[in-house]
This record gives structure tokens, C-alpha cells and sequence, in this order.
């Protein structure tokens, strides 16, 4: 399928205005690594995956793990933008008896497929979704985003091995590699590299690519789904904060909702008059 | 106005102050200094601060390393972090062999707020307090979680120590006295006693106040020593007052409520009823809806009286 790359980057610029806008309502939440996540999301959910916003539990649909479970702001926009629920749901982040938890939560946000969260867990659940579908000889195919220093946790690199060992080619990891954790850069905090050569090296087929260029996201989903007997990890890079130019590659947007003031000029440089 | 004094926020200058005393302490963190306060110690000590990225399991054996060489390692990150994704890890290399680790973690119980159920910590105290070897404590406020802090570095062997990200409202003096295994008796009443940890002893005392004006004689005792259980307070509340209330926040199930139903139901049987999260996850809100909603209050608590009070009445008519 022809990827109509301005629609799609429209699209993400409309992701953008609306994690933000969830973020200054809910007043607390993940800035930074919604807004690095989103072109990924973007790609992910308006040209590649198969789904039924109006049947979410569709039993042959491509299936989608947001390892990263802070980066909710951004799952949360695709899906509303999707069509799994209504826009309105947008002013409810965060708030006492929503459907839009601080992280996400299978139980009770439609199209959600796991609960993410707590870091390095998204990948062993991605690995069963994808073992069921060939099981069932369902052609779904599943994907997940990690982020980089989530990669930190021990449990990423059982999962890696388990990935490889099942040769589990529908399945299609995404690294956030925005290079900032929390306490500061990866290098400071715990260095991940050479990261290439780790996934490599754990047995999966790798593709590097800019995280925020749409045609190079769709490129890279099209090559891994024609990688047999392995999995592909998309080492994307990416910046946190991308998009709002005060936020980007600043550690200090981790774990802050944009406050009325950056909110309003955030706006301005999405275009929204 | 009540002085508001946060549990985690005293901890970055206590760990400073023991780091100044002593060139054994060490300070770990899985990428969560700022929220923890560890941020501090690294500051003025960066040589004895390691930052382990988000891996918890690799801190605890890591801290476990260190206690076993002589250091005094405090581990910090988030409660359920640290007693949930690592329990193996701190039940087999430092409870077993009773290393000399400090496991202070933040977060905990439903304070956490917005972030929601996987970051919220209600069977923490469940799963340290079942570990062997472990010492288990909630402070009730700012300054008694500094003296607690510098009372388990002395002390040699695992602690765990859960702190909060919400201030509390300051209850103690500065320079307040904290005894492993000891119970703070505020109070002794006739009709019930309150026997709580953390957030809910201001409110504990709160209750039992209005109480009084329902004609209630309601005693207070800050468990802030979970385990070891301080058998002595509790078998003195049960028969001073015949009716006992716990309060926590965490879950009903496994925490300070579930130890004292063990002591009293083995010893000295009396009404009880436990104020705490009842078997649920929790969800995201603001502090003050999620209190409400779970039913972490004064209010819940001075109900709570009242059932026992009630309970005690029906026993004696049999
Ligand atoms: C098991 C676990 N430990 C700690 C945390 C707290 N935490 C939330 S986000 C984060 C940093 C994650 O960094 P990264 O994966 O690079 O995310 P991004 O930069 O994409 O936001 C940490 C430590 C957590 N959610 N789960
Ligand atoms: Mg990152």
C-alpha cells in the first residue's frame, strides 16, 4: 500500500496538539516520551496495522504493545483519533474513575492489549501475542515500542532471547532511542550502547532509521514484515519533547505536563491559531 | 495550620549526614534520585552513588554485593518497584543471609496518585513483612521517617523502610526518638484502640479526638514498626479496650491489619475490623479523591470504631 505521507504527517502533528492538550488538563503525566513516540505511533496506527476501532477484540487484528507504558498520552491520542472511543475521553486523563489511566490498562481502555507500566514487561507480553497468532495461523502481526533506557531491565534482554529463539518473525520491536532517561542521558545514567550491535548480537534483524521521518517509519514496517525466521527491532531515533522546541532533548519534560503558559506556545508552533 | 513535612523529602539530607559520618555508606538508585531524594547524597558524594538505570533487580544483588563486603548500602526507588519487581532478589541475596542492606523506597500506598495502579503500592508491606530476617517500617511522619532512617543504619541487618511522595502533616518534634519494634502509645482508651502506620495515624488521631465527643474513649498507637510487631502494645490495647481498629494504607490483606488479627486471634481475641484497600488495584486520581474513593479517611476509621464498639456490645449480650 502507497503511504500518503503528508496526510500522515498531518496526523501527527494533530497527535501532538492533542497529547498536549490531555497533558495541561490532567496537569501531571510524560511529556517528553509521548511526544518522541508519536510519528512511530502515528505510522503504526494510520497506515500500518489492521484493526476495527468498532470491533477492538477483532480476532485477526495487528496487535500493539506501548512497552513504554508512560508514554500513554500517545497511545491514548491515536486510539481516540482511531475511533476506539470518544474524543471527549481526552479531558478525562488521569482523573479519578477514567478510561484513560496514568498508564495503560487492558481492562479498561478498548484497544489497549496489556498492562504496561512498570518498565521492561511489554516485550515478553508481545512475544506470547505474537506466538498465539502462529499458533492460530492468524496472519496478526504484533508490535512494540521500548524505550531506551527501559532497555535497562533485565527482563528486555529474556524477552530479546526468547524473541529469537522462537524465531518470532511477526513481531516488530521499536526502540525509542530519545537517549534520555530520567535521572539524565543514558550515557550518564546506564549506557546502552552499542545498541546495534546488541540486538544484533541477541539474534534479531535490526534497521536504524530517524524515528520522526514518516517515509523512513514506513519503510522500515514494510521491510520487517518480509523478514522471515527472525524478528526486526527499528533502533529509531528519536527526540524527547519532539515537536515543541523548548521541550526537546530536555530530561526535565520526563515526567511534567506542560503548564498553561508552555501550553499556549506549544500551540503557536503547532499552528494552532 | 498543620506543618506539612514530606517522608521522602527528609531523606536526601539524612543520607548526606550519615554519608558525612561514615565512608561505608553507599547509595544506590534505578533512576528515580530526583523523586527519591538520593539526587542529594549524590551531589555531595558522587563516588558513593551508583545509579543502576531502571533495573531493580540488578540494585538489590548489587547492594547485597556491597553489604556482604562491609558497606552500608541503602537502596532506593520506587515501593513496588523495589519490594515487588525485585522480592526474589531481596528474599535470596540479602534476607537469607541477613545482609546489612537499607532498602528506603517512595512511593508508597495510593498517594502516588495520578500515575495510577501500576505505580501504586499496596501489598508492599505483604511482601516484606513475610521475608524472614526483614525489619519492616512505615514512619508517620517527616521527622520520625529521619530518626528511623538513622536508627536502621546503625542497626545491622535488612530494613525496609517505606516513605511517600505526599507531605504529611507533621506530628512528632524534630529530634524524636524511633525504637525498632516499638510502638508510640498516644494514647489508651477503654472502648477501642486504633492501632495504625504512615498517613493514617494523623488521621487515627484525628478520629478517636471526635470521637470523644460521641462519648467514646478511643486509644492511639502508631505502629510504625511493622515487623518486628511490637506483640506487647497490641495484647495491651486488646484488653485494655476490648476492641481493636487498624489503619493503612495498603491492602487489607497481608499488612498491618492482617499482623495484628495473627497476635490478637492467637492471644487475646477481640473485635477488629481493618481500615485499609479492600483487595482492589488502584486507580489514577489526586491524592484526596483516591483517600476518599478507597476509603483511607478519619471518617472510615471513626465507622470503624463504632462496628467494633457495636461487636463488643453483641458479645457481651451472648
Ligand atoms: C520497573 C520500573 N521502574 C521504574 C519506573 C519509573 N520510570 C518511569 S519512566 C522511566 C525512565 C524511562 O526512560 P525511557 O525508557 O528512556 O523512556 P522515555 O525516554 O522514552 O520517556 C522510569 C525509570 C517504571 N515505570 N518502571
Ligand atoms: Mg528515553
Amino acid at each position: 500500500m502507497e503511504a500518503d505521507i503528508e496526510k500522515l504527517k498531518n496526523i501527527a502533528r494533530q497527535i501532538r496538539i492533542d497529547i498536549l492538550t490531555m497533558l495541561v488538563e490532567s496537569n501531571s503525566g510524560h511529556t517528553g516520551g509521548s511526544l518522541s513516540a508519536t510519528d512511530i505511533l502515528t505510522v503504526l496506527y494510520f497506515y500500518k496495522m489492521r484493526y476495527d476501532p468498532k470491533n477492538p477484540k477483532w480476532e485477526d487484528r495487528d496487535k500493539f504493545v506501548l512497552s513504554k507504558g508512560h508514554g500513554a498520552p500517545a497511545l491514548y491520542a491515536v486510539l481516540g483519533r482511531a475511533g476506539y472511543f470518544g474524543l471527549e475521553h481526552f479531558h478525562t486523563l488521569r482523573k479519578l474513575g477514567s478510561i484513560l489511566r496514568g498508564h495503560p490498562n487492558s481492562a479498561v481502555t478498548p484497544g489497549v492489549e496489556v498492562c504496561t507500566g512498570s518498565l521492561g514487561q511489554g516485550l515478553s507480553q508481545a512475544n506470547g501475542l505474537a506466538l498465539s497468532a502462529r499458533l492460530d495461523n492468524k496472519p496478526a502481526r504484533v508490535y512494540v515500542v521500548l524505550g531506551d533506557g527501559e532497555t535497562d531491565e533485565g527482563q528486555v534482554w529474556e524477552a530479546a532471547m526468547t524473541s529469537a529463539h522462537y524465531k518470532i518473525d511477526n513481531l516488530c520491536a521499536i526502540l525509542d532511542n530519545n537517549g534520555l532517561q530520567i535521572d539524565g542521558t543514558n550515557k550518564e545514567v546506564m549506557n546502552i550502547e552499542p545498541v546495534v550491535e546488541k540486538w544484533k548480537s541477541f539474534g534479531w534483524h535490526v534497521i536504524e532509521i530517524n524515528g520522526h521521518d514518516i517515509k523512513a517509519i514506513v519503510d522500515a514496517l514494510n521491510e520487517a514484515e518480509k523478514i522471515k525466521g527472525k524478528p526486526t527491532m527499528i533502533i529509531a531515533h528519536t527526540i524527547k519533547g519532539k515537536g515543541v522546541s523548548f521541550m526537546e532533548n530536555k530530561v526535565e519534560y520526563h515526567g511534567v505536563a506542560p503548564t498553561r503558559d508552555e501550553y499556549e506556545r506549544a500551540m503557536k508552533e503547532l499552528g494552532v491559531s | 495550620m498543620t506543618k506539612m513535612l514530606g517522608t521522602r523529602d527528609v531523606y536526601g539530607d539524612v543520607l548526606i549526614e550519615l554519608g558525612t559520618g561514615n565512608r561505608d555508606i553507599v547509595v544506590l538508585d534505578a533512576d528515580l534520585a530526583s523523586s527519591t531524594r538520593t539526587a542529594k547524597f549524590k551531589k555531595k558524594f558522587p563516588d558513593r552513588f551508583f545509579n543502576m538505570g531502571v533495573s531493580e533487580q540488578d540494585m538489590m544483588g548489587t547492594a547485597a554485593g556491597f553489604a556482604s563486603a562491609g558497606k552500608i548500602p541503602f537502596a532506593s526507588t520506587f515501593a513496588i518497584f523495589a519490594t515487588g519487581r525485585a522480592w526474589e532478589q531481596v528474599r535470596q541475596s540479602i534476607c537469607l543471609p541477613k545482609m546489612n542492606v537499607k532498602i528506603v523506597a517512595t512511593h508508597g500506598g495510593i498517594t502516588v496518585g495520578e500515575d495510577g495502579a501500576s505505580h501504586h503500592s499496596t501489598e508492599d508491606i505483604a511482601l516484606m513483612r513475610v521475608l524472614p530476617n526483614m525489619t519492616v517500617i512505615i514512619p508517620a511522619d517527616g521527622y520520625e521517617a529521619g530518626a528511623a532512617i538513622k536508627v536502621a543504619a546503625k542497626y545491622r541487618g535488612p530494613v525496609f523502610i517505606r516513605l511517600s511522595r505526599e507531605k504529611f502533616p507533621v506530628i512528632y518534634p524534630e529530634n524524636c526518638e524511633f525504637e525498632i519494634g516499638k510502638a508510640k502509645v498516644h494514647s489508651i482508651g477503654e472502648d477501642a484502640t486504633i492501632i495504625s502506620c504512615g498517613l493514617m495515624v494523623h488521621m487515627s488521631l484525628e478520629a478517636a479526638e471526635e470521637l470523644k465527643r460521641d462519648g467514646l474513649s478511643v486509644g492511639v498507637i502508631n505502629m510504625s514498626t511493622i515487623k518486628p510487631l511490637d506483640i506487647d502494645a497490641v495484647l495491651d490495647a486488646a484488653r485494655n479496650s476490648g476492641a481493636i481498629v487498624t489503619a493503612e494504607e495498603h491492602s487489607i490483606i497481608g499488612g498491618l491489619g492482617s499482623a495484628v488479627a495473627e497476635v490478637i486471634s492467637e492471644n487475646e481475641p477481640v473485635p477488629l475490623k481493618r481500615v485499609g484497600i479492600n483487595d482492589k488495584f488502584g486507580m489514577s486520581g489526586s491524592t484526596a479523591d483516591l483517600l476518599k474513593h478507597y476509603g483511607l479517611t478519619k471518617e472510615t476509621v471513626k465507622e470503624a470504631v463504632h462496628h467494633v464498639v457495636k461487636m463488643k456490645g453483641i458479645r457481651v449480650r451472648d
